[in-house]
């Protein structure tokens, strides 16, 4: 039953591209927004997906191994989420209405690409589904066919097809050192302690792949690019979801059901997760356009991320989820307020836009939002998440690591300030007009506003009452 | 074993050429010597299966398609097409010298240590394999397609009409 996840939008993609009279962009909208809301709420009451044990009579697409645990679930909440909202920027962003039916298209790619990723229970099969999020990622960054948008698709091209043979290279070392490629099988192996050296030199590569991927330091030169030369909604859907997903959630994924956990791996992944807080976070000192320092506060928050993963207590591991989540949310909202500047004033420089703030006041408080909250400033969900990383740091002995991440976290918060003071709160002569933002870009502010505010006020309601079952990460 | 090692030798020397070879179509016919020649090494590892299809879809079918697209590319005048020859023997001068140290370095220090490699114990039959085994990956298989089919109508099409 888990199978509809992956099949529904197939099928769907599949209508949507029938000769059938009624399909058109507004219809395909619709049918899309639907499926991703319904993807949300059968996340979230998770209870209902006890049909997850019935087998629908599909012939062999019920066979399928997939697998439903608490760390897929956050995950298909966070991509029906974070795909919803693109969608519904693309509404307001993409002009003609066949590129609009095509960026929904490439959209349900996507989503069927993340959601088999987070839901195989296969080495090989999660591969495939990592690349088929890409690929239609990689379509989705150049429909706009501007100069800088194609420069910074071929840029994420390149590194990805490099992470993809580092990954592809992996596999066939774990195939050869297992005989197998189940999640079940690799750990039994691990743990039996034959072919070690095997196993240890396919665990290296396949983590430079998936270092790439993620955008981690120093496999980050694509980032900056491609997440602020893509089209609005594709930088929502970039930076909020995809990355982290074809990233994050495989290195996570690996490091509770698939690899044993041993000192000079975690040292390995805590010092790449340490580089990308700090160079990040120094970087997006100095970037002067909106989008770019978003794309290296990205990479910094992901470092985190890696770190609370290298930390590998059930306690960081429960960090790196919740601050996953807490990115998902938050990054989706500072890009959907960019690309409300964007709408206004056609551009997201500082230079261009200082001072001009208050002709965007419902950008102007919902950024403040999403920029304390990835700063990590309480009662904002960031707070619980960066709180729960640097005390299971601290509480596994890595001190240096903590103290550390903690003073990034003051970076983060300064330069968020600056801009934050730039844009909105330095009083020039402009007029006051405060059209020209449609009412679905503040409407998706103001949700993803909510949710930080929201999620971050009952953390330890959710946390106790297993709404996602955060509680037992590990091993 | 001795055919197999000069089969990969030849290999490594395709694949250079490949790389540093200034025109285009000499890189597209480089990358299907490599291929059939991968193909041959294949076949001779015991995968016919893989090896014919090394040989028709890269060798074959991927060969024609970039050949086709370079056909719609102008010739280098041939004052350029000295520069770029200059540039590119400077920018990979050290590629030779570094692959030989690092081969001899590797007969000389490298001991692969003995493995207990496991026996695959499932089908050997590949369509058994496809249909049974991995047929998610084949349902992976079909939307890749789809999304290449639309990677190309947003490039060409949007811009015909």
């Amino acid at each position: 039953m888990l199978a509809l996840f992956i099949l529904i939008p197939f099928i769907l993609l599949l209508i949507l591209n029938l000769p059938f009279p009624f399909v058109n962009a507004e219809v395909a909208f619709w049918l899309s927004a639907f499926l991703f809301l319904m993807q949300i709420v059968l996340a979230f009451v998770h209870p209902w997906l006890a049909w997850s044990n019935y087998t629908l009579p599909l012939g062999q697409f019920s066979k399928f191994k997939l697998v439903l645990d608490p760390l897929t679930l956050v995950m298909l909440f966070t991509i029906g989420l974070v795909v919803l909202i693109s969608l519904l920027v693309a509404k307001c962003t993409i002009t003609t209405e066949k590129r609009k039916f095509h960026f929904i298209n490439l959209l349900l790619i996507s989503l069927v690409g993340m959601n088999a990723t987070v839901l195989v229970s296969d080495l090989f099969s999660l591969y495939v589904f990592v690349e088929i999020a890409a690929v239609a990622v990689f379509v989705l960054m150049a429909i706009e066919k501007s100069r800088f948008a194609i420069e910074g698709t071929f840029k994420y091209l390149m590194l990805s097809i490099i992470a993809s043979i580092f990954m592809l290279t992996g596999l066939a070392f774990f195939i050869l050192a297992c005989g197998e490629v189940t999640f079940a099988g690799i750990h039994n192996v691990f743990l039996s302690g034959t072919n070690l050296v095997l196993l240890n030199f396919a665990v290296g590569v396949f983590l430079c792949g998936l270092f790439i991927k993620c955008g981690a330091v120093p496999f980050h030169g694509w980032v900056p690019d491609a997440y602020s030369e893509a089209q609005s909604a594709v930088s929502v859907l970039l930076a909020g979801i995809a990355t982290k997903i074809t990233g994050v959630y495989v290195l996570m994924r690996l490091f509770t059901s698939v690899f044993i956990v041993k000192a000079s791996l975690q040292n390995a992944l805590m010092l790449v997760g340490l580089l990308s807080i700090v160079f990040a976070a120094l970087a997006a000192l100095k970037q002067d356009n909106i989008k770019r320092m978003l794309s290296y506060s990205s990479i910094s928050q992901v470092g985190y991320i890696v770190l609370a993963v290298g930390c590998a207590t059930p306690l960081a591991l429960l960090g790196a989820v919740l601050h996953f989540f807490n990115h998902a949310v938050s990054k989706s909202l500072l890009f959907v307020n960019t690309a409300a500047m964007e709408k206004k004033f056609g551009s997201t420089d500082i230079s261009i836009i200082t001072g001009m703030g208050n002709q965007l006041p419902v950008t102007n408080n919902t950024l403040l939002i999403g920029l304390l909250s990835t700063a990590g400033i309480p009662p904002l969900l960031g707070f619980w998440s960066k709180l729960i990383i640097i005390l299971a740091l601290f509480q596994a002995q890595r001190f240096t690591y903590g103290a550390i991440a903690l003073l990034a976290s003051v970076i983060t918060l300064g330069y968020f300030l600056f801009m934050e003071r730039n844009v909105f709160f330095i009083k020039t002569e402009t007029s006051a007009d405060k059209s020209g933002v449609p009412f679905t870009i503040k409407f998706c502010e103001v949700l993803l506003a909510g949710i930080v505010i929201a999620a971050g006020l009952t953390l330890p309601f959710i946390l106790n009452s297993q709404i996602f079952y955060f509680k037992g990460f590990s091993n | 074993m001795t055919l197999n090692l000069i089969l990969l030798f030849v290999l490594l020397l395709t694949v250079i050429w490949t790389v540093m070879t200034i025109r285009l179509v000499h890189a597209v016919v480089g990358l299907a010597v490599t291929s059939a020649i991968l193909a041959a090494i294949m076949y001779r590892l015991g995968s016919p299966l893989a090896a014919v299809f090394e040989l028709s879809v890269c060798s074959g079918l991927i060969s024609v398609i970039f050949i086709t697209t370079v056909s719609f590319t102008q010739r280098l005048s041939k004052e350029r097409l000295l520069i770029r020859r200059r540039e590119r023997l400077l920018r990979f001068l050290y590629l030779p010298l570094i692959i030989i140290v690092v081969g001899i370095l590797l007969v000389k220090y490298l001991r692969i240590p003995q493995f207990n490699l496991p026996y695959f114990t499932g089908p050997e039959d590949p369509r058994s394999v496809l249909w049974n085994l991995r047929h998610l990956d084949l349902l992976g298989q079909a939307v890749i397609l789809i999304a290449g089919v639309f990677g190309v109508v947003v490039f060409f099409k949007e811009d015909n009409k």
